[in-house]
């Protein structure tokens, strides 16, 4: 076929532009060009203009100005414009496209053409791009052409049929009769159309595939005879007779196969012959076993089969060709769940796969190995993994450190192995850590109390090492300030104990308080055990005060926030000092495990700042909204367990006293609340307690005991503007554990510089004894008719 | 980092324009930035790409989680194979000039996605007899428009 000069002259024009200006420049002359001849009378230079067109198209250039000339030379009796015309549909519209429709008919009347390549076009045109309108239009031209034609539109109609039933799945019943009839012809061109098909039908519909399971016998024998035949020269591909037919229909077997002993056993012979004659020296060999391997795995076959099969994995994963090794790996994570005894026989091959040069390699072996981990190897196992993390490719890191975690979780030997695993997994990789590890580890500290001692020792000397990785920052800091005072002791069992004075400690702290490295939600965590240290040392204390007081005046509003209400924990509530700052009690995890773990990440989340801003996501005037959005207050504070001690906590603690009493909650929310606050309960021996003084509004508390589970609150509500204040109401969410009325109001107007007072009674019943409260309040009220809703 | 330049597109799915921009620059950066060696499979979402390096040329192939791979990589060497046989050891430079009939020859062998013919012969013999209905300018010119 001579080539079209004016086309490969405009290509070279197109190569020839050295910059892509010049480019750009060339292509826009060409295309105007185009478009004029287009416009013009037949000049017997069409198709080369079209080819041209799409040419352009292809290096990324608009070409939609084409698609009505696809259109018009579809519809010419002259071959080559057809040929170009269909090439052009096929690139330049799609189902999407108007223009499309358009060539329905024209499709339609060369499906009936005399000359077999024009019927071939249209054919081709059809399975790329027909719509759905499209193909139930022309089914029924394309069972015809099934049933009476010869192979070369036969083998067509087939793969168009497939398309038209994958785009309209009713339509698979019009092709079943003609689809099982292609299945003796001789043609393999024409059977492979045929076994395609009628996967395709077995697939979209389960009752057809009922009726397919009775070709298993003639499909058993079409495979026997490719696998058996002598050398066939026009199918053979590396002593392999027709390896795409030979797939396809290993691929039909698994599918009829599946769920069915009876197919499963008509097949088990072949299968097994397959599996043992098919050299596998070469790529294509390996492509048949590896379709045998996945239908022998996925059918009711004999363990002796499936031994077989898992055999044939194991030799993959020893190929030297990566490619094998990796085809390898996906199945055997297929049937890891089923096969976990078999999988676990080529542990060894596997974990070596993680030190493959690859990045596809690795990452299949990172999954099987993460699969296989178990009690009985879980130290191997790890050393293995730990390994691999520390010089795996950054695209894996996250997944390895989550898999390590979960691992650690499920299998950790003892609690020390468990917390060293995850400080080794912070140090190496600290960064790509989820955010709730955190607070889990921390969680997994406070509960093993047993190795504080060890514990902290491990973190502070991280700490001393590298302050780079955030999160294991953030855990030493937690720690130190829980339990800086076992650093102090001088003595540990488990490990060799520091000398360290208070000064150590504390300046340790605040190198992580003053560098750049630290992150906010960082900072955030050295201030706090800065603070916390306070009640555990006995000479710094005024250091401590002076830091906290230095932070008070901070440019970072979070940590300005903190420092100033441990001020006031310096300045005004110092007795009460050592009791919120008291350690940690043991965390319970619930049994939706992980929100814990979510709602006190939440609790994380809300707390760090987005740079700058310190309002969290709380709804301000809540004046219009009701019980929806206040219980939305509450945010991520659920009633157990406490949110632990991070950010915006210096404590929560519960204290039963007696039974008979109720639980004592302290807690002070440093959250910023500017439009929301919330307030610690206290025995009746504090009477009342002034828990919200802006703006000269005031609310004061006070508790009194009203039975074992119930208790009465008075909120007091005072105004010391000038103006008065109109509208005032109260408004509180609790926990869902705890019972709430609320009483009327004794009025809703304060009016100004305190001529009086609004006091409103609120009844707390605890039924369950849930350890602690939390409560959030919002008051809303007007002050000269502008809405203060606060 | 290598410059990729597209020679041949093919879709069996309806996908809008944009789309496809993005998925052949994404293919393009994941498939050049391949050490040589590499295994010849990667996963893009959920898609396997099973990709070969011939001469300056890579073909690839977005394939379907049931599709086998290994059959995969055949196939791009079948289509190699065939283009060679019709232009006699062809180079890049041959499917440039030639891109139309580069298209014609694979869909020869490849239909909806599938493969059509697995016979070399059958797929080089019906291009060559669709070449010859090619017309002369004489034949086109005496045939009506429309």
């Amino acid at each position: 076929m001579s080539p079209s000069v004016p086309l490969q002259e405009m290509i070279r024009a197109i190569r020839s532009a050295r910059t892509q200006c010049e480019e750009r420049g060339v292509i826009q002359r060409e295309c105007a060009a185009i478009r004029a001849q287009f416009r013009q009378v037949d000049n017997g230079a069409r198709s080369h203009n079209l080819a041209k067109l799409l040419y352009v198209h292809m290096l990324g250039y608009p070409a939609h100005f084409g698609q009505m000339e696809c259109v018009r030379m579809i519809a010419s009796p002259r071959y080559s414009e057809k040929r170009v015309g269909y090439l052009g549909a096929m690139m330049l519209l799609d189902e999407k496209q108007d223009a499309s429709l358009l060539i329905t008919n024209s499709i339609k009347n060369d499906l009936s053409h005399s000359n077999q390549y024009i019927q071939s076009l249209a054919l081709c045109t059809l399975a790329c791009m027909g719509s759905a309108e499209m193909c139930r239009d022309l089914a029924p031209e394309i069972d015809r052409l099934l049933r009476a034609s010869n192979s070369y539109i036969k083998k067509k109609a087939a793969l168009c049929a497939v398309h038209i039933v994958r785009k309209v799945q009713d339509l698979g019943e019009l092709f079943v009769p003609a689809a099982r009839s292609l299945l003796t012809e001789k043609n393999h061109g024409v059977l492979h159309g045929a076994v395609v098909l009628i996967t395709e039908l077995c697939e979209n519909n389960p009752e057809t595939l009922e009726r397919f399971r009775k070709t298993v016998p003639d499909l058993v024998q079409i495979m026997k005879s490719l696998v058996i035949s002598g050398y066939s020269p026009e199918h053979d591909v590396a002593g392999i007779s027709d390896p795409f037919l030979q797939v396809r229909i290993l691929r039909l077997l698994r599918i009829l196969g599946r769920n069915n002993e009876a197919a499963s056993e008509a097949m088990n012979d072949l299968l097994a012959q397959v599996a043992t004659n098919t050299d596998s020296t070469k790529t294509v060999g390996n492509a048949v076993l590896y379709e045998t391997v996945l239908t022998v795995l996925d059918i009711k076959s004999e363990s002796g089969l499936r031994v077989l099969a898992v055999n044939i994995l194991g030799r993959f994963l020893l190929n030297n060709d990566r490619n094998i090794r990796y085809i390898a790996m996906t199945s055997l994570q297929k049937i890891v769940g089923t096969d976990h005894i078999a999988v676990q026989r080529h542990r060894g091959t596997i974990v070596d796969c993680l030190k493959d040069q690859d990045a596809s390699v690795k990452r299949r072996a990172l999954e099987l190995s993460l699969a296989l981990v178990s009690a009985s190897n879980i130290r191997s196992m790890m050393k293995e993994l730990l390994l691999f993390l520390s010089s795996c490719p950054l695209e894996l890191r996250a997944q390895a450190a989550s898999g390590i975690f979960n691992a650690a979780e499920r299998y950790a030997p003892s609690q020390r192995w468990h917390i060293d695993t995850i400080l080794h997994v912070l140090t190496t990789a600290g960064g790509d850590v989820r955010d709730e590890t955190v607070p889990n580890l921390i969680q997994l500290i406070t509960n093993t109390s047993e190795l504080h001692c060890y514990t902290v020792h491990k973190l502070y000397r991280a700490l001393l090492t590298d302050i780079s990785q955030q999160s294991l920052v953030q855990v030493a800091c937690w720690c130190i300030g829980e339990y800086g005072d076992l650093l102090l002791r001088g003595e540990c069992q488990e490990t060799e104990p520091v000398q360290v004075t208070e000064d150590n400690i504390l300046d340790a702290l605040e190198v992580v308080l003053q560098s750049h490295m630290s992150s906010p939600a960082t900072r955030g965590f050295a201030l706090t055990a800065t603070m916390k240290l306070s009640t555990r040392i006995t000479d710094n204390v005024d250091r401590i005060r002076s830091i906290v007081s230095i932070y008070g005046s901070c440019i970072d509003v979070e940590l300005q926030q903190r420092a100033v209400e441990y001020n006031a924990l310096f300045k005004k509530y110092d007795h009460m000092r050592a009791a919120v700052l008291e350690r940690m009690p043991v965390i319970e995890k619930n049994s939706p495990g992980h929100t814990n773990g979510e709602s006190a990440g939440e609790a994380l989340k809300e707390v760090q700042p987005a740079q700058g801003s310190t309002a969290p996501s709380l709804p301000s005037n809540t004046a219009s909204t009701a019980g929806g959005d206040l219980l939305d207050l509450l945010g991520g504070f659920e009633p157990t367990p406490p949110a632990p001690a991070p950010q915006g906590l210096t404590s929560t603690h519960t204290h039963t006293h007696t039974h008979t009493q109720i639980s004592m909650i302290k807690c002070i929310f440093l959250q910023c609340c500017f439009f929301c606050f919330c307030f610690c309960f206290f025995f009746s021996t504090v009477p009342t307690l002034t828990v919200y003084d802006k703006g000269g509004v005031t609310l004061t508390l006070s508790c009194e005991k009203q039975s074992n589970s119930g208790l009465i609150v008075t909120l007091t509500a005072s105004n010391s503007t000038d103006s008065d204040i109109s509208g005032f109401t109260l408004q509180a969410a609790v926990p869902k554990s705890v019972q709430l009325h609320m009483k009327a109001p004794s009025g809703d107007f304060l009016p100004a510089r305190g001529a009086a007072k609004v006091t409103q009674m609120v009844v707390l019943n605890n039924p369950n004894k849930v350890g602690y409260h939390v409560w959030r309040c919002c008051c809303c009220f007007f002050i000269n008719n502008i809405n203060k809703g606060n | 980092i290598r410059q990729g330049k597209l020679r041949l597109q093919k879709w069996f799915t309806p996908v809008p324009d944009r789309e496809k921009k993005k998925v052949i620059r994404d293919m393009m950066t994941l498939v050049l930035s391949r050490p040589p060696r590499s295994c010849n499979f990667l996963q893009w979402k959920d898609l396997k790409i099973v990709y070969k390096r011939y001469a300056s040329l890579y073909f690839c192939a977005g394939l379907e989680d049931q599709d086998n791979e290994l059959l995969a990589l055949e196939v791009l060497h079948r289509y190699v194979e065939l283009l060679d046989k019709y232009f006699g050891n062809v180079c890049e430079l041959d499917i440039i000039f030639n891109f139309e009939k580069a298209y014609f020859i694979l869909d020869e062998f490849l239909m909806g996605g599938e493969v059509l013919e697995t016979s070399k012969l059958a797929v080089g013999g019906a291009i060559e007899e669709a070449d010859m209905l090619q017309e002369t300018l004489e034949d086109y010119m005496s045939k009506p428009a429309y």
